[in-house]
């Protein structure tokens, strides 16, 4: 960090995945002028991947992110399968969506324990060298640093055996899933899961002892500094709950009222992104309102993708012990348990995201009881002539779409990507930037908190630049404006 | 006695190689006894200016993943470099470029095309903006980093003293290679030859895979997709590609215990430099033809040559990225 | 025999590789013969044109070379029996991955030439130096940046 009281950089950004950076300008009373935060990572799949057979996909796009590889293997399986038109058998999309749901109980305990978590267990302030999952162990102890590990451990056992590779997953192809469940598999995995649920409620209750009675950090989370009214999005089953492998794409507005509702294969209507020559990471807004600025409200495009947003669209949760905190948590924020009131405080995501917890582990435990799923009916051979096709899944961190055109030896000619971090490009950037705004006040010491604080405002998001930044942009033009104290350009040189 | 010190840094990288590191489970616990860890971003919050500000090769050991592809991430190889005793490649991108490597079968024009002008979600007036290295706001300066045209292999731009591959590296491998560090460090043994591959064996992946091998002689190929393959016999028997014959082993053969094709993401077997020419060399010993028409209609039936043959390790590859010579 | 076209005076650099058998002693003769052949051909003997190994194509390139020839016994003379049969998979499959790569395969040229075929050696060496003539030099793009 650069610190020369006109230009702090926070470089890199900590405690995610991927790559950032946050230039701070101050002004001459060291208050905010402007805050820009800055993605300075790209590499190019949606170009490289042009030549690539479509049956590929799910395993090539999986490196787009190695902590979510499971969200781009499903969103790719799926858009594979509607570039073939196949219909996977019942069984496939069970043993897909259990897969899918034992991945979002192990993403969401990772970032939980040790990506946002020790901001809250460790505090805000903490020496940087404790702020990490292994301050976190030595303030909860080592007991509950064991749970995580063990949570993780029989998650990953169930990912391997189903997905092929803890790691970038192999067993999703267009038609089906090419590995099944035995019987004694499915037995010992029964009981796996079971842990599953007591690990989220033991979550439930690290978080209501370190966070919901702690009113200072209850003041935090309710505070303007990190709040904002955006629009939402995720997927939602044909009941309106909560669904992560399959579903219409929701959208709703800041007070709440549905905006859109539409099918993968509608998303161009809805999205559009937009460039700005300093970042190379674009940013998504609803096409219908359009782009209005780095603005949140009604009248600006912006919207989120997380889990915060999920409960927002959502009309509660599809299972008991998770519908039983989500109503908790909107009576806590809102007054009214039902959900209809979106909640806007950017740090309640931390608690959404252990709801999302429970209802995966409850989902999991459902589907692992589920008769078909030891089927050995797992496969369709696809007999269509490829085309094209959209795939829409939710990844941890937002809606995630997968477009692929192909030709009819369904070669990809045209791929389109929106990452689920990517929905949240602009909102992540306003968040960084109330934030800092917030806290670096007038005759106020600038220290390693208080640059911490900042971040902890992208850290809510869970954002995941490698998802975010799987374009490349390439040769960088230059363009140099030199601007004096009143404004006014005296020198501007470019290069093509 | 001040405990030894890791680094971990991802350059152009997924964040698997991170989460590999995770999966050695309780062994973490280990190694941040052992170890003082002085940078992670993933998940801890030292800056590259406390990087900086370390004493050269005050850096016991550094593991680097993701492959160099623009001047940030050369920087930091090099800074690290500086302040490191041992450099270690870890994971397919930093060792052979991996998928980001497939970058290389494009320019920087194509892609940067793509993106900013010809994607299908670009709508306002914003299309056609390109991003640059250098822009000056009213309030001051902000940059990013030079994107190179080029994909690079760590080894590449700077000294590498040990390699581990795969895409991740198993976790059970890299626990392996941290339990066997500890106790080097501890007992003062020596080191590996330098330039040694840690992590795996020095066979083929096909060493690993249970299945078994008949005689092949394929007279087609099949993709994945198109068949249901037996389960006991080897796959590149049944005419699915199957990139073992020219995979290093060390990761157990999970793919095809999982009814897939290898990919080859444990890179070269031993001794070999371009992994692509190993496989052309093993699939060309049995494939049932011998006139070229022939010999043309079987391969024309792969459906992504260079990118199947060289999917991990098209940037360490002896040619390492598309030329321009046909026009 | 001449060659037309040979702008700026561009002399190939061609590496061959020549099967011990046949194709190598085929030049031999040539020599002996006092029969001319392209001094742009630095010969490489192998034991068997099946030894020749993609990788050998593609570090030639690598290492500058314009053209690679690949010279071996015809089909049934081969001293080892099948390895020519494994010769011609490898130069098809390579001939396609080159142009993957962007390289024009015609760098490439595949002969059966006999210990008998001074002759046949002379005209392939002089017909192939032509040919990466007119197609120019290689010029690689390796470790750039930027």
């Amino acid at each position: 960090m650069v610190n020369t009281m006109q230009h702090i950089k926070i470089d890199p950004i900590t405690r995610l995945e991927g790559h950032g950076r946050i230039d701070i300008f101050l002004n001459d009373e060291g208050e905010v002028e402007n805050c820009y935060f800055i993605v300075p990572e790209l590499r190019g799949f949606e170009k490289f991947v042009q030549g690539r057979p479509v049956e590929e996909m799910p395993r090539i796009t999986t490196r787009i992110c190695g902590v979510c590889p499971e969200a781009h293997h499903m969103a790719s399986a799926k858009a594979c399968d509607a570039v073939y038109k196949v219909e996977i058998p019942s069984a496939a999309k069970k043993l897909r969506e259990l897969l899918y749901s034992v991945f979002f109980c192990a993403d969401h305990t990772v970032h939980f324990y040790a990506l946002g978590g020790p901001d809250f267990v460790v505090g805000p302030d903490a020496p940087k060298s404790e702020r990490n999952i292994l301050g976190l162990i030595n303030k909860v102890g080592i007991e509950a640093g064991k749970k995580v590990i063990k949570l993780r451990s029989l998650a990953q056992n169930i990912i391997q055996t189903l997905g092929g590779k803890k790691i970038h997953q192999v067993t999703a192809i267009p038609g089906g899933i090419t590995r099944g469940l035995s019987e004694e598999e499915r037995e010992q995995f029964a009981k796996d899961l079971e842990y599953f649920i007591d690990f989220a409620k033991f979550t439930f209750k690290v978080f209501d002892d370190i966070v919901l009675k702690n009113s200072n950090y209850i003041d935090l989370i309710l505070s303007d500094t990190y709040t904002q009214k955006t629009y939402y999005m995720g997927l939602v089953d044909e009941n309106n709950k909560v669904n992560f492998y399959d579903g219409k794409v929701r959208v709703i507005d800041p007070e709440g009222n549905e905006f859109c509702k539409y099918e993968p294969k509608e998303y161009t209507q809805h999205i559009a992104e937009h460039i700005e020559s300093w970042n190379y990471l674009k940013y998504p807004f609803l096409k219908k309102i359009g782009w209005k600025g780095f603005v949140d409200g009604i009248e600006s495009g912006i919207y989120i993708a997380t889990p915060l947003s999920r409960l927002n669209v959502s009309e509660g949760m599809a299972t008991p012990l998770a519908q039983e905190e989500y109503e908790k948590f909107y009576q806590t924020f809102t007054n009214d348990h039902t959900g209809k009131i979106p909640v806007h405080h950017t740090l309640a995501t931390h608690w959404a995201r252990i709801i999302e917890l429970m209802y995966a582990a409850e989902r999991a435990n459902e589907l692992i009881n589920d008769p078909e799923i030891t089927s050995k009916e797992i496969r369709t051979i696809p007999t269509e002539i490829p085309t094209e096709g959209v795939g829409i899944v939710e990844a941890p961190r937002g809606t995630l779409t997968h477009h692929y055109i192909t030709d009819e030896r369904g070669i990809v000619q045209k791929a389109n990507l929106i990452v689920g971090t990517t929905n949240n490009h602009a909102a992540i950037s306003m968040s960084i930037k109330r934030a800092a705004k917030g806290l670096i006040k007038k005759g106020c010491e600038i220290t390693d908190a208080t640059l911490n604080m900042i971040e902890m405002a992208f850290r809510a998001y869970d954002p995941c630049f490698g998802c975010a930044t799987h374009t490349l942009p390439g040769q960088m033009p230059i363009e140099l404006c030199v601007y004096d104290a009143d404004g006014n350009m005296i020198n501007h040189k470019q290069r093509y | 006695m001040a405990k030894p010190k890791l680094a971990l840094y991802w350059a152009a990288s997924c964040g698997g190689c991170e989460i590999t590191i995770l999966d050695i489970e309780e062994k973490i616990l280990d190694v941040a006894e052992f170890f003082d860890i002085v940078f992670w971003p993933c998940a801890m919050d030292f800056k590259y200016s406390d990087i900086e500000s370390m004493d050269d090769n005050s850096i016991d050991i550094t593991l680097f993943n993701g492959a160099i592809r623009n001047d940030e991430n050369e920087h930091i190889a090099k800074l690290l470099r500086r302040k490191s005793k041992l450099l270690i490649a870890f994971g397919s991108c930093a060792s052979e470029g991996c998928i980001p490597g497939l970058a290389n079968l494009f320019t920087k024009e194509d892609i940067f095309d793509f993106v900013y002008k010809s994607s299908p979600s670009l709508e306002d007036d914003s299309k056609g903006i390109f991003p640059v290295t250098s822009t000056q706001h009213t309030e001051g300066e902000t940059t990013l980093p030079k994107f190179w045209n080029t994909v690079h292999t760590l080894d590449q731009i700077v000294d590498v003293d040990y390699y581990i591959p795969g895409c991740p590296p198993q976790s059970f491998q890299v626990a392996a290679v941290i339990l066997a560090v500890i106790e080097i460090l501890k007992t003062g043994k020596e080191l590996p030859p330098k330039g040694s591959v840690l992590g795996t064996d020095s066979k083929t992946c096909c060493d690993e895979c249970p299945r078994v091998r008949k005689e092949k002689k394929i007279k087609e190929f099949f993709r994945p997709h198109e068949i249901i393959p037996k389960e006991d016999e080897c796959l590149l028997d049944q005419g699915i590609l199957c990139m073992g014959p020219a995979t290093r082993s060390g990761c157990g053969a999970l793919c095809v215990k999982a009814n897939v094709p290898c990919r080859g993401c444990y890179g070269p077997p031993p001794n070999v430099k371009d992994q692509g020419a190993k496989m052309i060399s093993a699939l060309s010993s049995v494939i049932d033809a011998t006139t070229p028409e022939e010999i043309r209609k079987i391969l024309d039936k792969i459906a992504d040559p260079i990118g199947t043959l060289y999917r991990f390790s098209l940037a360490a590859s002896l040619l390492q990225r598309k030329q321009n010579d046909v026009k | 025999m001449n060659s037309e076209n040979n702008t700026n005076g561009f002399e190939p650099k061609i590496v061959g590789f020549l099967c011990n058998w046949c194709a190598y002693s085929g030049a031999d003769l040539a020599g002996v013969s006092r029969i001319k052949s392209s001094p742009n051909i630095r010969i490489i003997r192998t034991m068997c044109s099946g030894r020749v190994d993609p990788s050998f194509i593609l570090e030639a390139f690598k290492r500058g070379a314009d053209g690679v020839l690949v010279a071996g016994c015809h089909f049934g003379d081969c001293h080892y029996l099948e390895g020519n049969f494994k010769t011609i998979r490898r130069i098809e499959f390579i001939k396609m991955i080159l142009n993957q790569f962007g390289i024009n395969e015609k760098r490439v040229r595949l002969e059966w030439i006999s210990a008998s075929e001074a002759e046949k050696y002379a005209k392939v060496s002089f017909e192939f130096t032509d040919e990466i003539k007119k197609l120019g030099p290689l010029k690689l793009f390796r470790n750039e940046r930027g």
